[in-house]
Order: C-alpha cells, then structure tokens, then sequence
C-alpha cells in the first residue's frame, strides 16, 4: 500500500476525530491542535513579526544615512537596535523555523500529526504573549531596553519601568521554545513511520532533532541569567555585582553559553532548508548524507564549547583566550563539509533555476563568506580590532539575512504549491530574489569596511570619513527593505490563488523521490498519513 | 486496525489558550508589582487564580481520557519523551546556578582577593582577603554567619532520601497490584516531602532573624538562598503533584501497566531528590 491510497482511504476507520475538519470560523486557529493549522499561524505570525523588526532595522538606517542626529534620539537609536534583534531572533527567525517543523516533520516522517497536540497550541500562544510583552516595553516610561539584545549588567539594570516585562518576556519565550522543542523531539523519536529509520530521515528533520535538543539545553540558562538580572535589580542579590563578590563578566559567560548554541539554533534548520531543496533542482541525491548528519551533530556538540568567544576583550585568561580561539575554529570543519557537500550535489545535476533554487545557491554562497568572516573574527588577536565594531555586524547578518532570511523565503517558494495547492507567480518571485541578493549585498558589504576603519557598533551617530559607505549601505537596505514587500504580494496572492495553475501533487519535477510530502495531495487535505505509509522515498544512497 | 491503536489527536483545546492567558496576567502584574504600580497585586492574583483553574481543568481531563483508554502505548511514549526532555531542561535551569557557585568560589572571589594580578581590584579593594563564605569587599548585607551542614540540612537530607525510598516502593506496590501500599507509600512520600519544606522554612526564619543571612548577604546569600530556594520551590510543586497522584490512586487509578502520571510523579520526585545531594555537597558541605 502506498502512502497516497494510504491517504485517500483515511476516513473509512480509525478514531472519530481523525476525520473531522477544521472548526468553524475564526475559533478554529484559537483552539487548533492541527499541525498545519498551528504551523500556519507560526509563519504568518513570524512573517509579521519580521516586517516589525525590518521597520526597526529601517529607522537605523535612516537615522545611520548622514553623520549627525537626524531623526531619532540616542536612547530611542539603542532602544531599536536591541529591539530590532529581539524581535528578529525571538519573533521571526526561531518562530518561522518552528512553523516550516509544525508543517513538514510530521509530513515527512509519515505521522499523524505532532506527540503533544495541546501543548502544540500553547507553545504558539505564550510566544504570542511573550512577545506581546516585549512590545508593551516600547510605549513605558524610560523607554524599551537600549543596552543591546544581550543584556550586560550593569548596563541592562538602568532600563526604566521596561526591565521586568523584558525579563519575563525572556521567559515566556524561552518556555514556548522549550515546549516546541520538545514537541518536535518527541515527534521525531516517537512518529516516524515504521520503515523510517533514523539514517532514512529527510535532513531538515534531522536538523530540526539537532536544534531540538540545543533548544531544551540553553533556553533555561537564558532563563537563569535574565532571573538573576531580575534578582539583583529588585532582591538585592550580588550575582553580576563585584561588590558583593559577584562578577558582571559572569552574566557574559551564561549569556553565550545560551548565545553561541543559539545561532545555532537559527542556522541548522536552514542548512536542513538547503539540503531538501538542493537535489530537487540539481535532480539528484543529496551528496554525503550521513557526512550531513553527523555534521550537524559536530557543529551542536562544538555550539557548546565555544561560547567565550563573544568575549575576547573582556579580560579572559591566556589560556582562556587560546581554548576559545582554538575550539572555536574547529568549527570550520564540519561547516566546509557542509558547504562542500551542497557544491557537489549540484555538480554536473540537471539543474533548473526557480525561485526557491536561486535562494538557495544566493545562500551556499553568501553564507560562505559569513563564514569566512567568523574565521577570521575567531582568531583572538585580530578580534581585538574587529570587536564590537562594525564587522561583526556585516559578519552575523550575512549568516542571518542571505542565510536563515534566505532559506526560510526559499522555504516558502519552495513548499507554498504545497501547502495552498496554488502556484506562486515565478516572475515575481525572481524578481524578489535579484533584488533581494543585490541588494542585501549592497546593505551589508559596506559594513566590513567601516568596521575595518574602526566605526563601533550600537552609535546613532559616526565620524565624518564613515559617510560615503554608511550612505550606500543605507540605500541598500531601503531597496532590501522595499523588495520583502514582494514577497508579502506573493504570499497573499498565493493564498489566494496564485497563477491559477493547477499544481500536481508532486509539484516539482520528480519531487516524489525526494520526500513524503510530495506524495500527498495539493493543497495537503486537513488530516495526512492517519495510518502511517509503507513506502518510503529515500533521497539518498 | 483497530480504534484504540489510532493515536489519539484531540479536535482542539481550550484549556492551554487559558493557561497563557493566565501565564501573561501573572507575569505582568508581577512586573507592575516590581515596577510599584497599585496594579501588579490584584492583576497578579488573577493571573494565578486562571492559571490554578487552568491546571485543574487540564490535568483533570488529561485524567479522564487516559482512565477511559483513549491513549494507546504510542501515546503513553510521547508523554514520557516529553517528561524526560522537561526534566532535562529542569537539569539545565538549575546547572546555572551550580555554575554560578563554581565561578564565584573558584574564578571571581579570588581574582577580587587580588589573584592573577588584576590591577583594578587592587586599587580599588586593596584590603580584600578571599574567603568562602563571603559578601565581597563591600560586605554588602552585613556581618553574616554562613549555614552550617549538620542541623537542619542534614535532617533534610535524610526526609528526602526516605521519601525517594518510599516513593519506589509505592511504585513497587503499584506493580504487584497492592493498592494499600501503593496509598501508604504515596501517603509517606507527600508527608516526607511536605517535612522538608517545614524544615527548610525554619532554617530560612533561623537565618533571617538570628544569622543576618539573607538574599542581600553578598554572593554567600545570593547563591545560597537562589539555589536552596529555587530547589524548594520544586520541592512544593513535587509534593503537590505527588498529592494529586495519591488522591487519584485512592479513586482506583492507575493499573501496573497503564500510570504515566505516577512515573512523571516519581521521575521528577527523584530529579529534586539527586539536586539536593549536590546542593548539600557544594552549598552545605563544601
């Protein structure tokens, strides 16, 4: 029996509930326990959520244009720099990551649905609520948190009226995290169908696994560090007060011991992202597998081990300062045979050029050169010029916007036939993506320079030589900003129809072969794989 | 194929809509209430009083669905993957601040006692002497007598490792289908665990009214009272979910091969049982 009879003949047997639809009216996405349902209001919610933070990111620039005050104050600058990374990573990145897991790992490993319905649903909400009270901090008295999204005592606990929402904002995000997380850990340990062994999973599940298990590991060592801040702002505790006998430096080690994995947590679903779409267009196996997956798990093991590497100015130890350098550019190992794997499974592939394949290639290529930039910031004397400069920030958004911005767009094109049963408008989409990469390029190149030339970072205002590359890589992100409300056109008109073309089940050419969800039906009806398939696509040797 | 090997997917769910309903109310009138708004208390009563409906409310069908065997061994699997996971992140929570306790004893007091020549420390403390306990050159909170391993803790020690002991034969009693002493050990281990939160809150008045320790006493107080108390907290909600096991076998639940709730109970029971060891050992002992 193959997965599709599997599929239309759901409704004959089994449990009650597996065949109702949707409830009725706006409820429904209220108390949803589907995982398309709540997958859905994950992206739509993060799609939100990263026009907030762009908004953000466009009243820097604007304010960041010409030297001098033009539009904002100081404290505001720094309020929306640290907003504009929270929002970002907490609000739009991770939550668009867990919507493509809510969504796909099921359907990929031939569940159901996810292992912890209920507790599904409320993992979406608190993320509502927490960033909710995230937002309220900008409208109090002293305005939001200016001290940077990492918040360093002692700087962090001169935030006005806003310190405590932040905090308790932190945790309600870290406990809807923490619950995705385990959500999908246990989806993936306990749903798989009975033929999908481990080694036979699609790659972006088995990323997914990996930043599962970071997730449950450092979101409550975020949440203890954000607590203790809370202590020692209102219980009179010492922790980050040398007074007392505590250390500030303390909160940095917690911070990127919670920090380092959490890049990670933002970057291996998007190398999954890759390593599903890449042989679709290249029309072959997916190069090195098993090297992927173990891979993956280096790059997570290496995630906690590195972390004083955000901190090579602060005064370590030699020996610290050399641990860190060291371990720290290990991770270049299994990052290259990632890299190196995605180059030789397009290698002479039968390659086409849609939209979700030209993000793709944008992304092995753009992140690369993020990569290379981390290389060279790990290396500690060198570090002692680039930190806090502007480098570092051209450095972390070339591996945040052409990488996990890229895949998840590329994620979108890529599944959206699936997911509507309409076909996006590919001009457009092409034309999203040309002027998406040139440029975000444009927006960001610039900045090595002027960190290069010394120009710091979180400064609303700048000397005079930084002008010329400070212009242009505004100009940059207005157009970058500009070309994303493409994208918003596609999804709605996707939605909504799209080209009117009716799109097969396999979508893509051969698609079958590279993974469950392509043997079900477009749009994929309500309920999928109620009894588990028997075939499973193998994308690889 | 029959019914009830489909796993099961409830239709929807209100309960966890109201649960961060209750989460958000609390929180923000916490935050007013910090911030000293007039708001914060009632607005955070609220909150609790949704939340503590929500909790009876979910774990009350949670309860009626398993006991009417609507969750197959596919289930009672995910349920367990997710306590175990939970329990893990518990691990990490408290690994903060056993960390924060090595890096305070280890690194930062004595790098403030002038190791490792740093300059700044000793101009600005130049008298400082390291020492454990302390509360830093500023002697931020007063003289203070630090908590001695042998009263209190020790006899705490002792209820929580019994309780452990009378939890596992509560579950051996469950296994070999003898109610009563399932009831009796359940009865034991809630009693145990209800002691040592009684002992805990007379060494905490012991150390506020007669050692001048407190959470302001420097990083001595600080570590102590975060990590004894975050560990009593557990302490509380352990012995409540205990109750509510206890409460649920005297109405004859659970069969020797259907009873997430008591091994969630019991994971978690010994998890706050093998944290006090290390807190005994490195806040206590040490």
């Amino acid at each position: 029996m193959s997965a599709v009879t599997a599929e239309h003949d759901h409704d004959d047997h089994h449990h009650d509930d597996h065949s109702h639809g949707p409830e009725k009216g706006w409820l429904r996405w209220v108390v949803t326990t589907n995982h398309k349902d709540i997958g859905t209001l994950y992206l739509l919610f993060a799609l939100a959520m990263f026009f907030v933070g762009g908004t953000m990111a466009m009243i820097i620039r604007a304010e960041l244009f010409e030297p001098g005050m033009q539009f904002v104050d100081p404290q505001f600058f720094n309020s929306m720099t640290t907003m504009h990374a929270l929002v970002m990573v907490f609000g739009a990145v991770m939550p668009a990551f867990v919507g493509l897991a809510n969504w796909m790992v099921p359907m990929m490993i031939g569940a159901p649905d996810m292992a912890l319905p209920r507790m599904n649903n409320m993992s979406f909400w608190l993320l509502v609520a927490g960033v909710l009270l995230l937002a309220s901090t900008l409208f109090m008295e002293g305005g939001a948190p200016a001290g940077g999204w990492t918040l360093y005592p002692p700087l962090v606990l001169q935030t006005g009226k806003a310190l405590p929402f932040a905090i308790f904002s932190v945790h309600l995000l870290g406990v809807s995290s923490i619950m995705g997380a385990i959500n999908i850990v246990a989806t993936i340990l306990n749903m798989r169908a009975p033929s999908m062994s481990l080694m036979k999973m699609p790659m972006f599940v088995w990323t997914w696994l990996i930043t599962g298990f970071l997730l449950i590991a450092i979101m409550p060592v975020f949440a203890g560090a954000v607590t203790m801040l809370l202590t020692d702002k209102f219980f009179h505790t010492s922790f980050f007060d040398a007074a007392g006998g505590g250390d500030p430096v303390l909160y940095q080690h917690i911070f990127w011991f919670f920090g380092h994995p959490e890049v990670y947590v933002m970057i291996l679903p998007t190398f999954g992202v890759a390593s599903t779409i890449i042989p679709v267009f290249a029309r072959k196996p997916l190069f090195g597998y098993s090297s992927m997956v173990y891979a993956t798990a280096a790059i997570a093991f290496l995630s906690f081990i590195v972390w004083a590497h955000h901190m090579f100015t602060v005064g370590m130890p030699i020996s610290g300062e050399l641990y860190f350098m060291y371990a720290t550019m290990l991770i270049a190992i299994p990052t290259g045979v990632k890299v190196f794997n995605w180059t030789a499974t397009m290698w002479k592939g039968a390659m086409t050029f849609e939209t979700p394949m030209l993000f793709s290639i944008a992304f092995v290529v753009l992140f690369t050169l993020g990569g290379f930039t981390g290389l060279m910031m790990s290396i500690a004397p060198a570090d002692f010029q680039y930190h806090d400069s502007y480098f570092i920030v051209a450095h972390f958004h070339y591996t945040l916007v052409p990488a996990s911005i890229f895949m998840l767009m590329a994620a979108g094109y890529y599944w959206m036939p699936k997911w509507t049963g309409h076909m996006y408008n590919e001009k457009i989409g092409q034309l999203h993506f040309w002027l998406s990469t040139i440029s975000v390029n444009i927006l960001f190149f610039p900045q090595h320079f002027l960190g290069l030339a010394g120009m710091p970072r979180r400064i609303p205002d700048y000397a005079i030589q930084f002008s010329d590359w400070n212009m242009i890589s505004s100009i940059g992100g207005f157009i970058f900003g500009a070309s994303q409300l493409l994208f918003l056109y596609i999804v709605v008109d996707t939605i909504k129809g799209g080209t009117g073309e009716k799109v097969t089940d396999e979508v893509w050419e051969d698609a079958h072969k590279h993974g469950l969800e392509w043997t079900l039906p477009s749009p994929v009806p309500y309920h999928t794989f109620s009894t588990p398939p028997t075939v499973i696509p193998c994308d690889h040797d | 194929m029959s019914t009830n090997n489909a796993y099961y997917i409830p239709h929807k769910a209100t309960w966890p809509v109201m649960a961060t309903a209750g989460l958000l109310t609390t929180l923000a009138g916490f935050a007013n209430y910090l911030n000293g708004s007039s708001i914060g208390s009632p607005l955070m009563m609220l909150g609790f009083a949704i939340f503590i409906v929500m909790v009876a409310g979910w774990f009350t069908l949670q309860a009626t669905e398993s006991e009417s065997g609507m969750y197959n061994h596919g289930v009672g699997v995910s349920y367990r993957m997710g306590m175990m996971w939970f329990i893990f992140s518990e691990v990490m929570f408290f690994a903060v601040f056993f960390g924060t306790l090595w890096y305070t004893r280890n690194l930062s007091v004595p790098w403030l006692g002038g190791e490792g020549a740093k300059v700044a420390t000793k101009l600005l403390w130049s008298n400082y002497t390291a020492t454990w306990p302390t509360n830093g050159p500023g002697n931020v909170g007063g003289h203070f007598e630090p908590m001695g391993a042998f009263g209190l803790p020790f006899v705490n020690t002792l209820l929580l490792l019994s309780s452990g002991v009378t939890c596992t034969w509560a579950h051996h009693g469950l296994l070999a289908k003898k109610r009563d002493q399932l009831i009796k050990g359940l009865i034991a281990t809630v009693g145990l665990g209800f002691l040592f939160v009684l002992c805990q809150a007379f060494e905490y008045h012991e150390a506020y009214t007669e050692m001048g320790l407190t959470l302001g006493s420097g990083i001595y107080g600080s570590t102590f009272f975060m990590l004894t108390g975050f560990h009593g907290f557990h302490v509380c909600v352990g012995a409540i979910i205990l109750s509510v096991v206890l409460f649920r076998s005297a109405k004859g639940h659970f069969t020797p091969e259907n009873h997430f709730a008591f091994e969630a109970a019991a994971w978690y029971w010994h998890f706050v049982d093998v944290v006090w060891l290390g807190l005994f050992v490195f806040v206590y002992l040490m």
